[in-house]
């Protein structure tokens, strides 16, 4: 595959407080190995070269683990392959003389900051609501393998402790949804005993700071799933329902 | 010198952290909340040690640069931590840990230090699991464990591909849990960029808020390190791409003592570069030596044919390959520690047997691990004579279960899939073991500057094994740091809230917005990656896996040539006081062009080879490292001068008692 011409179409935005607009730009001899984050910087190169600012993307890791790049390409949250992040999609997923729109993700919770960086801090403040477990640092808990745990439910509980806290599932979501997120985080700590404690209070509290942040309804469109790029499965809102109900009832219970 | 005194308490070794433990002052609880830490950094080191400090009572401050404490970049770990739980019956104990983590260190780590470190290392796991981190286990529902380099027992503890991920959610969600309490005030998108000393005490820093560019002043009376490594002062390293070395450069200018720059390792084990676009590179964890195997042709025809592409390694026949780790050392094997696989792969390729277009790769081959797991498989499925085909799946599906995130990562990268063919791999930039010197207490010579995690040199001499970072972050976080600090903060239980509006603070303010105008004000010609990516190139090309006196020499002069430059000629565009990436990075790089000329004035001085340190003059017939323990079995500690060519070193002599000093062997 010989390298290639792109056409980018890219928001651009000073800060919260402007309007964006999609700007247009032209980048040459693109390799097809290059990563698409490795295409932006060149972009930057050239603009910086020109004496404009650069395009702000959020980035850290480059290998899809810490959750740090956003970014919508061509209607796709974390681009057109499936089961990878931004910073793991590479130029031979696309073609020379494609144009790419490339936009920050778009919901009412998670503000643009600039560019195409938003703000995903009320991610962090539902985990503060009770993504953990109440344990303090000591020397004295009980040995690791006091208790057993059976392998089917260590490895779903890691399977949903997997997300990267990236907010495609939202970005993608027609109703802004943060269910699929969320409910990675209430199902590792469910399927675990030590997590059993104080699962009712954590799926209380969890689900109703999400409401607070703004985040819409999940209407079981399931688009989350298919963009994800860990693979979270929609079980994980199942379970996250069932365990809302039955806290529910319970808490119901205690106030009634 | 009388600054360098290590405080390793007197006694028998194993006794030694107990009894520190029982001598050292305790702050009381109504107490602590009178007290102020400030934390610098949320990996598993920094975010350990907020969550604890906080529950002890302490009121924290946290920083980190990224949007969210969770994303610090040891969730990118992937292959385990250590500790000597013995759960495999393997005769693993604390003495065996320690030992091979001396020994591993090429003896260039202080004894007491590492001894702490393999004792508190199982109470790692225990509070792990308690919040919840989900380890892998077997059907037993206990707790599995796989090998890494450099040791004969199976002591890691792993979550899939992903343990650092996982080890750091479980951090973060202690962290949550006291930033719910308000007791930790979490500052996310902040970068500190000068530390404040009143009265010779450390008492504050200066953050930039990275959203609005906002200088502002914390006050605290402790600040804590845990900043990170400064492995991207080769630009390519499997860091993250703003892992920087700012935190700790500040604080060494403020007269912390930075110990053995030189100490970097380079990691066997990691996806080749492909072309001059490269922005980092990728680990393929050490795990993945435990099943496979490392080779090149035997024959320099087969390598020019691979490299033209004539022929796949898969034409290879058996006989024709090298799998020369195996051959160079029969004991160890694949499992060799990281700086003798890394070298052992250099040679290779120098010799002209390297794998892809550049000329500066190996093979890691599963095919013999696929057909070991299918038969095993087949036999305990009941299967007799199963097929060549059906074994290759069962197999497959065994490898996959293992290593299938890290396969999947390759296949993305590379665009060839590796259960078929065997991975290309090169050693890259991964770890400094270098850092901050500390003493026991893992206090920086600034008085209540503490400095904790990689950032720190403190448990790993001259090379890390695998699995260990992981371990020490968690280790000086949750079960050092939490105790020690008591000991310097029961003296200011009255000091009271520390004003920011003092001279000191002015004068360091003043300092940090200076230095941003000027960078935003020098208006020249070439970007910061242009910077950085030739200081990279300098760095690797003198002062990587094999350096020596000459190229040493080279180097100082053109970092400092490049630094020049810099300063002259570079452009930053936008503002100071809005968001500005490029501004961020300018004065990572602007540190990294100091740091680079120091490193190689630590490597210059080291007339030695250990570890991770190799010096091209110094080598046995074998090519194997030459230690040189009458002269150099010291910590090298350097005290800034105001120039990176002229620091002051002050040595910290090691010495032994509980491991006898001899040259390191794996064959
Ligand atoms: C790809 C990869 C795989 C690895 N795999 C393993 C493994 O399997 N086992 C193992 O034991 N080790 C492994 N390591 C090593 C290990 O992950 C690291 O050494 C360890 O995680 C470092 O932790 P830390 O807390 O010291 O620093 P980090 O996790 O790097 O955290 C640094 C923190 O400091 C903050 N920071 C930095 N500078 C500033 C500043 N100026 N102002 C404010 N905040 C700042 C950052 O935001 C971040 O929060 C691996 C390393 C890499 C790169
Ligand atoms: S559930 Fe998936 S898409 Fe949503 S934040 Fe987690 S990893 Fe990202
Ligand atoms: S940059 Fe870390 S996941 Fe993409």
């Amino acid at each position: 595959m010989s390298n290639m011409n792109l056409t980018l179409k890219i928001w651009r935005q000073k800060d919260a407080q402007s309007k964006g607009v999609m700007e247009t730009y032209e980048v040459k001899d693109i390799s097809p190995d290059s990563s698409f984050l490795e295409m932006l910087d060149v972009l930057n190169e050239n603009l910086v070269s020109q004496k404009q600012e650069p395009i702000a993307f959020d980035h850290d890791c480059r290998e899809g683990i810490c959750g740090t790049c956003s970014l919508y390409i061509s209607g796709r949250a974390h681009g057109p392959m499936r089961g990878v992040t931004t910073c793991q999609l590479h130029m031979r997923s696309f073609k020379d003389g494609d144009t790419i729109y490339i936009e920050p993700w778009r919901s009412k919770a998670m503000p643009v900051i600039k560019d195409l960086i938003v703000d995903r801090s009320a991610f962090d403040r539902i985990q503060q609501a009770g993504g953990f477990i109440s344990v303090n640092t000591s020397g004295n808990t009980q040995d690791a393998n006091g208790i057993p745990i059976p392998k089917g439910d260590a490895d779903k509980a890691f399977d949903a402790a997997a997300c990267i806290g990236c907010g495609a599932c939202v970005a993608t979501c027609k109703n802004g949804s943060a269910m699929l997120f969320v409910s990675a985080k209430v199902s590792q700590f469910a399927l675990l005993p030590q997590g059993r404690v104080e699962a009712a209070k954590r799926v209380l509290n969890m689900v109703h700071q999400m409401d607070k942040e703004g985040f819409g309804n999940c209407t079981n469109t399931g688009a989350c799933e298919v963009e994800c790029p860990k693979g979270i499965s929609l079980e994980n809102i199942a379970r996250m329902n069932r365990e809302y109900l039955s806290a529910k009832v319970v808490s119901d219970e205690k106030i009634g | 010198m009388s600054k360098l005194d290590s405080k390793i308490p007197t006694g028998p070794i194993k006794d030694k952290w107990t009894k520190h433990k029982n001598d050292i002052n305790v702050v009381n609880p109504a107490n602590k909340r009178l007290i102020d830490i400030i934390v610098i950094g949320t990996g598993l080191a920094g975010g350990s040690a907020a969550a604890s400090l906080a529950e002890l009572g302490y009121n924290v401050k946290a920083f980190c640069y990224q949007d969210s404490p969770r994303r610090a970049h040891s969730i990118a770990a992937q292959g385990g931590i250590n500790a000597s739980k013995n759960y495999q019956n393997d005769n693993d104990s604390d003495y065996r840990l320690f030992y091979d983590t001396v020994k591993g260190g090429d003896y260039r780590s202080r004894e007491a230090n590492v001894y702490r470190l393999a004792e508190v290392s199982g109470n790692i796991i225990d509070q792990c699991v308690a919040q919840g981190v989900p380890f892998a286990r077997d059907y037993g529902g206990l707790l599995d464990n796989r090998s890494f380099g450099g040791v004969l027992v199976s002591r890691t503890f792993y979550a899939k591909g992903q343990t650092g991920q996982q080890l750091l959610l479980g951090a973060y969600s202690a962290m949550n849990r006291q930033i719910a309490k308000g007791k930790i005030t979490m500052y996310n998108r902040h970068e500190m960029l000068e530390l404040v000393v009143v009265d010779g005490k450390a008492r504050g820093i200066i953050a930039r808020n990275l959203v609005t560019g906002e200088i502002e002043r914390h006050s605290a009376h402790a600040v804590v390190i845990g900043s990170g490594g400064y492995g991207n002062v080769f630009y390519l390293s499997t860091n993250a791409m703003g892992s920087n070395a700012t935190a700790a450069w500040k604080i060494h200018k403020k007269g912390a003592y930075f110990a053995n720059p030189c100490y970097t390792q380079i990691h066997p084990t990691c996806i080749p570069r492909s072309g001059e676009h490269q922005s980092k590179l990728t680990l393929m964890s050490e795990s993945l030596r435990n099943d496979g195997r490392i080779w090149v042709p035997k024959k320099l025809e087969d390598a020019e044919a691979i490299r033209a592409k004539k022929k796949k390694p898969t034409d290879i026949p058996e006989e024709d390959r090298d799998y020369y780790l195996e051959r160079r050392y029969p004991a160890f094997g694949n499992l060799v520690p990281r700086d003798v696989a890394s070298r052992a792969a250099k040679e290779r390729c120098d010799a002209g047997y390297g794998v892809n277009a550049t000329g500066e790769a190996v093979y890691l081959d599963f095919a013999s691990a696929i057909e070991r797991y299918g038969k095993e498989k087949a036999h305990v499925l009941g299967m007799h004579n199963p097929s060549k085909e059906k074994i290759t799946e069962l197999g497959e599906k065994v490898i996959e279960e293992k290593y299938g995130n890290l396969f999947q990562m390759y296949e993305k990268i590379v665009d060839e899939n590796p259960y078929k063919t065997p991975m290309m791999i090169y050693p890259a930039v991964h770890y400094t073991m270098g850092g901050i010197w500390v003493d026991y207490n893992l206090m920086t010579t600034i008085p209540g500057c503490y400095c904790i995690g990689e950032a720190n040199f403190s448990d790993h001499g001259a090379n890390r094994l695998g699995a260990s970072a992981l371990m020490q972050g968690l280790a000086d976080g949750y079960f050092v740091l939490p105790y020690t600090i008591g000991d310097y903060l029961a003296n200011e239980i009255r000091t009271g809230e520390i004003p920011t509006d003092t001279p000191e603070f002015d004068e360091a303010e003043k300092s940090v917005r200076d230095r941003l105008e000027k960078l935003l004000s020098i208006k020249g010609t070439k970007s910061v990656d242009h910077f950085h990516k030739r200081l990279g190139k300098v760095m690797w090309n003198y002062v990587g896996m094999a350096r020596n006196a000459d190229g040493l020499k080279k180097a100082m002069d053109e970092i400092k040539k490049i630094r020049e430059e810099f300063w002259s000629d570079l452009y930053v565009p936008g503002e100071l006081n809005a968001m500005n990436t490029e501004l961020e990075k300018a004065g990572r790089v602007a540190d990294f062009l100091e740091l680079g000329e120091f490193f190689a004035v630590d490597a210059l001085n080291r007339n030695e080879s250990c570890g991770g340190h190799f010096r091209e003059e110094y080598q046995t017939e074998e090519g194997e490292a030459k230690r040189d323990d009458e002269n150099y079995a010291y910590v090298a500690a350097w005290e800034w001068t105001g120039d990176p060519r002229t620091p002051i070193l002050h040595k910290e002599e090691l010495t032994f008692h509980d491991i006898e000093l001899k040259q390191r062997s794996y064959k």
